[in-house]
């Protein structure tokens, strides 16, 4: 405990001995909070550790069932969203909530209290995303803006009300290395001019360079408040999760010289979604035991990549995708199973899995073809729960058992019991997008166990996914996904942070990338 | 005082079951003050409406034969909606079932082999599947809504009935009644002794409980759920949407053309003009009344019955207009569908508007 460094006049922010109890579950017990004036503060934990909770609490969304909380030295009861925007309080969601057809300049008066303040409200737009270093045009479309864009909106919608506290949910989790760099300045900056930041995260780096105080929160209580600088991100991450951290280091495997298992050759696919980004031309090769990962940033056709190899979208010419020799591209999911490959998609809910369906039947769902649930046209159910069940043993699910509904889950332990649903199929091709999306540090480490284990035993894998420090510990290979196009793998020792994040913005370095055949 | 409506965040399972129980109590109650406000005095009215009706044989051997095509009916209308696929044109199958089965019977040169009545029902189930197929094509083709092609095509199916009878099927003995002859012996619909209870009452609970298995046990019924609940799910794991869609329509059309057929050669004995009192629209009522759940439609399709014989003793007994029964069906699926938002949200009470002002202070 640290706690020399409190600042000593009045915080603009405290909260005393929070509590909130859900059914089931303490989200916050007896939590403590102070953010001083000009500090940029970190909430630190994992999934599940009670920040969103206290979040919604400070914003007005939910009330406390006991606490109190002062603003400026005054007791309050924040009573909803409007009212802690009042009181100088914004917040910028992880997920935005953005009409994708309306302009930039609609977008923020739409999110307006109050209507008068919409004149001259471009003018007021332009003066501040010039002067915080968040450039925007306010008559562009909002479907034509780039993640990093959008989350500009929200910060400047913020801006506009100016607020004496931000708050940032997990905000870099969709930007480039270079687009969090920017971001970091603006915060600073807004710091300095009187604005104070709590800043959500994960990302222990991140905080260490950015926040000057930070309180750190497990299973719903305050576990340590601390200066993060004076730490090692390792010694955040030990207090974040209970045990000790297992060593991570994985020997990354070399090629085996067989031939590849999996061959994508010139893939060009029309998305079919509204806004959806077309695939160009993709090639790319992977070899037995090789993890080929797949970086860039969201929104830039990783999900039509996702349905484009998982049979979802069917390809324009059958030999746009080859596997061991067989080309497949106009085979359907249930074919491509049948052939031993293994999808994970992105979104877990109502994609990877039905939420209201049992454990077992989302075993079921992708499991029946290769695990012959079924039999003359009729569930075997148990075959089906005896797989669910050993899903849920081999990957430590925390669940009541196979009849358990996927919602009832969190986030981590689903995707814990889909990643295992995959590779106990054991796939000769598994392809898996954000395995460790929403996922806390303790998950995510039994599911890069899961996948390490999977490619030594001579599986080829393909990993979609926005988190760089993932693939850089996981992966052999690394391309990059911009704008539906896919930079040639290189090995991923020898890819650099800069030049990787220049692929992600595309443009000239991708031209380049493809100019220079690897 | 004031309420808000509050996201629960989940289903809740005891509303899922409780809203159709409420639904019928406030139902119960509007009734009982529209009788009063009509007149009649409420508590002999309702005994009339729900409980004369099943205080006798007779009574009860009606209550089986108006629920017999309700339940055919409604069973296949909740495994089509289990798929997200809103068929509401069963009275339109139902119809053309009526109209493919009779022709046969009407027409074929009737001798007493043993196959001519399966065959004749056989007949009605196509002419619903044909009916119900043209939804699946026109929705899979066109992206046409199911709802409005399946409703548009009740009334195609009402005027072609109408065209057939008082024209081409005509029966020439009729006295120039707009309806056909009556059906042979062959191609009747057998009663059980002297009750009026026919076959088809013990085939549709039969019929309910195998679609029951279908829904949970089968890999079919599996493909629906998901479709059903989540679609790009069903995409993931390779279950064609397009099959989806034709299996659940081509199902439900089947199931009314069914309850169609069995309906004309049955109680009616011929066609007429009026050979459905709606019982496709009133079997929507009864799949979700009974949850989409077969089981939970036999019930739902008993009350409903029960709402045509309630209808007709008031009628007789105490005057009433025969009108109740339509605005018993329609205030009973009115409450259900203000009922069923508790599954998903709660009613918080407002607390009084003076902490919020004095907090924003």
């Amino acid at each position: 405990m640290d706690m020399q460094s409190a600042p000593s006049a009045t915080p603009l922010l405290a909260l005393r001995g929070i509590v909130k109890q859900f059914p089931g579950c303490l989200a916050n017990d007896h939590v403590d909070l102070t953010v001083g004036a000009n500090e940029i503060h970190a909430l630190l934990g994992e999934n599940g550790a009670g920040k969103s909770t206290l979040v919604k609490i400070i914003y007005g969304v939910m009330k406390p069932d006991a606490g109190s909380i002062s603003w400026a030295g005054a007791p309050v009861t924040i009573a909803s969203p409007a009212h802690a925007r009042a009181l100088g309080i914004g917040m910028v969601f992880q997920h935005f909530s953005l009409f994708e057809a309306l302009t930039v300049a609609e977008n923020i008066a739409l999110g307006l209290n109050n209507p008068a303040d919409r004149a001259g409200l471009t003018e007021r737009i332009v003066e501040i995303s010039t002067r915080y270093g968040l450039p925007l045009d306010p008559a562009r479309a909002v479907h034509d803006l780039s993640v990093g864009e959008r989350q500009r909106i929200e910060i400047v919608r913020c801006l506009l009300q100016n607020p004496k506290l931000l708050i940032m949910d997990e905000p870099t989790s969709v930007l480039t290395p270079q687009e969090v760099q920017k971001l970091f300045t603006t915060l600073r900056r807004l710091a300095s001019e009187g604005c104070s930041i709590l800043y959500i995260s994960h990302k222990l780096e991140e905080i260490r360079a950015l926040c000057e105080r930070a309180t750190i929160m497990r299973l719903g209580r305050v576990v340590a408040h601390c200066t993060p600088a004076e730490k090692t991100a390792r010694e955040l991450a030990e207090l974040m999760i209970s045990a000790k951290l297992k060593t991570q280091d994985f020997a990354h495997r070399i090629g085996h010289g067989a031939p590849p298992r999996l061959v994508l050759d010139r893939l060009t696919i029309r998305s079919n979604q509204q806004f959806g980004t077309d695939l160009k031309d993709i090639s790319f090769s992977v070899a037995p035991g090789e993890i080929l990962g797949i970086a860039g940033i969201a929104g830039n056709g990783q999900s039509e990549l996702m349905d484009a190899l998982s049979g979802e979208i069917p390809a324009g010419s059958p030999k746009n995708i080859m596997l061991d020799g067989v080309p497949i591209g106009h085979e359907g999911p249930r074919a491509r199973r049948r052939r031993g490959c293994g999808f994970l998609p992105e979104e877990r809910n109502g994609h990877g899995a039905v939420g209201p369906m049992t454990l077992a039947e989302n075993g079921f769902l992708s499991a029946h073809v290769r695990g012959a649930l079924d039999r003359l046209g009729l569930i075997n159910r148990k075959r089906t729960r005896d797989f669910a069940a050993g899903v849920i043993k081999g990957f430590d699910v925390r669940t009541t058992g196979p009849e358990a509904e996927a919602r009832s889950l969190s986030g981590g332990n689903l995707q814990k019991f889909l990643v295992g649903r995959e590779v106990l199929q054991q796939p000769g091709v598994l392809v898996i997008s954000q395995p460790t999306w929403g996922v806390d540090a303790g998950a995510a480490a039994a599911i890069y166990e899961a996948l390490v284990a999977l490619a030594e035993a001579g599986t080829a894998i393909v990993l979609i996914s926005q988190d760089l420090d993932e693939i850089l510990l996981l992966c052999d290979k690394i391309a990059v996904i911009a704008a539906g196009r896919v930079s040639p793998p290189m090995p991923v020792k020898q890819a650099s942070i800069e030049q990787i994040g220049l692929l992600m913005g595309g443009g000239e370095a991708m031209e380049a990338a493809h100019a220079v055949p690897a | 005082m004031q309420f808000r409506l509050e996201p629960r965040g989940e289903r809740s399972i005891f509303w899922v079951y409780g809203s159709p129980v409420l639904a019928i109590l406030l139902t119960i109650l509007t009734m009982g003050a529209m009788f009063a406000v009509m007149g009649a005095p409420p508590l002999v009215a309702l005994e009339t409406f729900l409980i004369s009706p099943l205080t006798s044989v007779t009574g009860l051997s009606s209550l089986a034969v108006r629920a017999a095509p309700l339940i055919m009916i409604g069973v296949g209308l909740a495994f089509c909606y289990r798929a997200n696929v809103w068929n509401i044109g069963g009275d339109g199958q139902f119809t053309l079932g009526a109209l493919a089965g009779g022709g046969l019977a009407l027409f074929c040169p009737t001798e007493a082999f043993w196959w001519f009545y399966p065959a004749v029902l056989l007949a009605g189930v196509l002419g619903g599947m044909v009916w119900a197929g043209i939804v699946a094509l026109l929705k899979l083709r066109f992206n046409a809504n199911e709802i409005l092609t399946s409703l548009m095509l009740v009334y195609i199916a009402q005027l072609i009935l109408v065209w057939l009878v008082t024209g081409p099927w005509r029966d020439p003995q009729g006295f120039g009644f707009p309806q056909s002859a009556m059906f042979g012996a062959d191609a009747t619909t057998p009663n059980f002794g002297a009750t009026s209870v026919h076959l088809g009452c013990l085939l549709a609970p039969l019929l309910a409980l195998a679609i029951w298995q279908i829904i949970g046990r089968s890999v079919l019924g599996f493909q629906l759920r998901v479709v059903g609940q989540a679609p790009r799910a069903a995409r993931y794991a390779g279950f064609s949407n397009a099959k989806l869609t034709w299996i659940a329509l081509l199902v439900s059309g089947g199931l009314s053309g069914l309850a169609g057929i069995i309906e004309v050669t049955g109680p009616i004995g011929q066609l007429t003009t009026g050979i459905t009192p709606g019982y496709g629209f009133t079997a929507v009522i009864v799949a979700f009344l009974g949850r989409l759940h077969p089981v939970g439609v036999i019930f739902a399709a008993l009350l409903l019955a029960l709402s045509y014989l309630g209808g007709d003793a008031a009628q007789i007994n105490l005057n009433l207009p025969n009108a109740i029964t339509g605005i018993f069906q329609g205030v009973l699926l009115f409450y259900l569908l203000g009922a069923d938002i508790l599954i998903l949200y709660r009613f918080r009470r407002l607390r009084p508007a003076i902490a919020i002002t004095q907090a924003a202070e």
